[in-house]
């Protein structure tokens, strides 16, 4: 086989996983694009005009209809649902964090030949179905379910709590489904954290919370800020938890979009709640990029 | 070492008691007689029974046990030529383009990249159904395996592949005597974690199945929506018992791996 042969065959390991990925990521996102400027039609599918491809610029501009993007603004509904998403994504990671880190913490500091098995642990919930760890929640947070059975049994309290369909319940499920993804980059940080240090900070007379507030706290840091993307940029877009464990009026922006596209069929509108949705998202990866950034230069 | 303190022992025991205790509450009223949830009516499998009588459930199943195999397959091998390709092949044209479409998806919302694969699919006119699925989850693992693969592929001896060249191995050769061996465990890995987003997945699905193609996890989210009931109990116990199963198997395994390499 000659060199260029070689070459040219080469070359179809990035075309492959390249050309699908064009196909079924960045064209499907064109389109979702180009609904969310269309209005709704009752034709099926219901949405017009047609998709015909990119004709012409001046004929795409033209044709941009603002009206679905207007009516997000407008509808108290669209911005309360946005806020909410924020204001529990953001609960569920400041509680994430409290419970994952003295967790982490502990992991880290357990002798060696413990780490492997407890990593394991916190992983294998990680593995079972999301839906199976919401389940198990419902029997325990629902009207006469374990909880209430347990604290009432025990005399703590007399009346059920009625957890259900709160948004404490929404947050109990949000935190149990998505601890491991705190716990597994903290871990990473604090295991790989030279003792040594610590040490030092002993010997020269530090007592073991100044050695923490001052060595071990800072120099985690990193693995704090991936815990909290990875559980806060899934939980804005989450909407199975807070559907099953909250009442009706915990609405989050992808139940709005979810029920925007299959109950009321307006894929224009819908595909508009997704555009402002990923524009929600990718604003804080970007801050927390160039915080990373400033960090690096700093240093 | 140190040993621990009670504070960090208190840490630990409560942290895994909020992770386990629900699911073992779960497990124990599966085999419960009673179909009240706060009455223990004594054991009983009872429950286990009616699960493999229900044929839907089964059906569904079986279903999202097939379309996992096809979409992890597919993602594995999509994943390890883009690995190859971000690992290997140095700047080509459009490489920002292509790692971002690879790491997309890893931060993309369900409903978003569920809704953008139904409206394609909608403007081509193809029939939803087990294929369409395969696809979307496939597309969506795909970052996820290309980012395990490329770890093992950062972290091992280019010198190795460079010899096999030199003595004449073409590329392929070289890939599948060389390279594939070396970053086995990795694609292994990357199958497995494919395959349990693939069984995981309810959103997705859901946008972009059609008639005939209900997978588990859509099954169990209707059940779930109309409460508790002890056969969910019984089905959810199985399916975490086979992921115990399959997660202490592998972690034994790698720790073989990780031993025999040690002793080299």
């Amino acid at each position: 086989m000659s060199a260029t042969s070689r070459q040219r065959l080469g070359w179809l390991v990035p075309l492959i996983p390249y050309l699908w990925l064009l196909a079924f990521f960045l064209v499907p996102f064109a389109i979702v694009l180009r609904m969310a400027f269309s209005h709704a039609d009752t034709a099926l599918p219901p949405y017009a005009p047609h998709f015909a491809g990119f004709a012409a610029i001046g004929e795409f501009l033209a044709a941009l209809d603002l009206d679905n993007l207007r009516l997000l603004a407008d509808d108290a509904l669209y911005w309360q649902s946005y806020l909410y998403s924020l204001r529990i994504a953001g609960l569920t990671t400041l509680l994430a964090l409290a419970i994952g880190y003295p967790l982490a913490y502990a992991m880290a500091s357990a002798p060696k030949s413990w780490r492997g098995a407890l990593l394991v642990l916190v992983i294998l919930p990680f593995w079972t179905s999301f839906l199976i760890r919401v389940y198990a929640w419902i029997g325990i947070l629902r009207p006469d379910g374990l909880l209430d059975a347990a604290l009432m049994g025990l005399g703590l309290t007399r009346e059920p709590l009625r957890l259900m369909n709160t948004e404490a319940a929404v947050l109990i499920g949000m935190v149990y489904s998505y601890l491991p993804f705190m716990v597994l980059p903290l871990f990473a940080e604090l295991e790989k954290l030279d003792r040594s240090l610590l040490e030092a900070a002993a010997d020269l007379g530090a007592r073991p919370w100044t050695a923490f507030l001052t060595v071990t706290l800072p120099l985690s840091i990193p693995g704090v800020l991936a815990g909290c993307a990875l559980v806060f940029i899934p939980a804005v877009g989450e909407f199975v938890i807070p559907d099953l464990l909250g009442g009706p009026d915990t609405i989050m922006i992808g139940k709005a979009l979810w029920t925007e596209f299959f109950s009321n069929r307006d894929w224009p509108l819908a595909s508009a709640v997704a555009v402002v949705l990923l524009v929600l998202l990718v604003l804080p990866l970007v801050l927390l990029q160039r915080a990373r950034l400033a960090r690096g230069g700093a240093a | 070492m140190k040993r621990l303190g009670p504070g960090l022992i208190l840490a630990l025991v409560a942290g895994f008691a909020f992770l386990y205790l629900p699911i073992l509450a779960l497990i124990a009223y599966s085999f419960n007689a009673s179909r009240l949830v706060t009455v223990w009516g004594g054991f009983s499998t009872h429950w286990y029974g009616a699960l493999m009588r229900n044929e839907p459930l089964l059906d569904a199943a079986w279903l999202s046990l097939r379309l996992a195999c096809v979409s992890a397959t597919l993602a594995t091998v999509l994943g390890t030529l883009a690995a190859l390709a971000l690992a290997r092949h140095g700047r080509f044209r459009g490489r920002t383009l292509f790692s971002g479409m690879v790491l997309a998806p890893l931060v993309m919302p369900e409903v978003i990249t569920g809704l953008s694969l139904l409206l394609l699919f909608v403007a081509a006119e193809i029939e939803r159904g087990f294929w369409t699925v395969t696809i979307a989850h496939a597309t969506f693992s795909l970052g996820f395996a290309c980012i395990v693969i490329q770890a093992r592929l950062v972290g091992f001896d280019r010198s190795l592949e460079e010899a096999a060249q030199d003595l004449g191995a073409t590329p392929l050769m070289t890939f599948w005597t060389v390279t594939l061996p070396l970053i086995w465990p990795a694609v292994a890995a990357a199958w497995m974690l494919a395959l349990t987003l693939s069984l995981d997945d309810l959103v997705i699905a859901s946008f972009t199945t059609g008639p005939g193609a209900t997978t588990l996890p859509m099954r169990l989210y209707s059940a779930v929506r109309l409460g508790v009931s002890p056969e969910i109990n019984a089905a959810c116990t199985l399916m975490i018992g086979a992921v115990a199963v399959a997660v202490i198997a592998a972690s034994l395994l790698l720790k073989r791996e990780r031993m025999a390499g040690a002793d080299k």
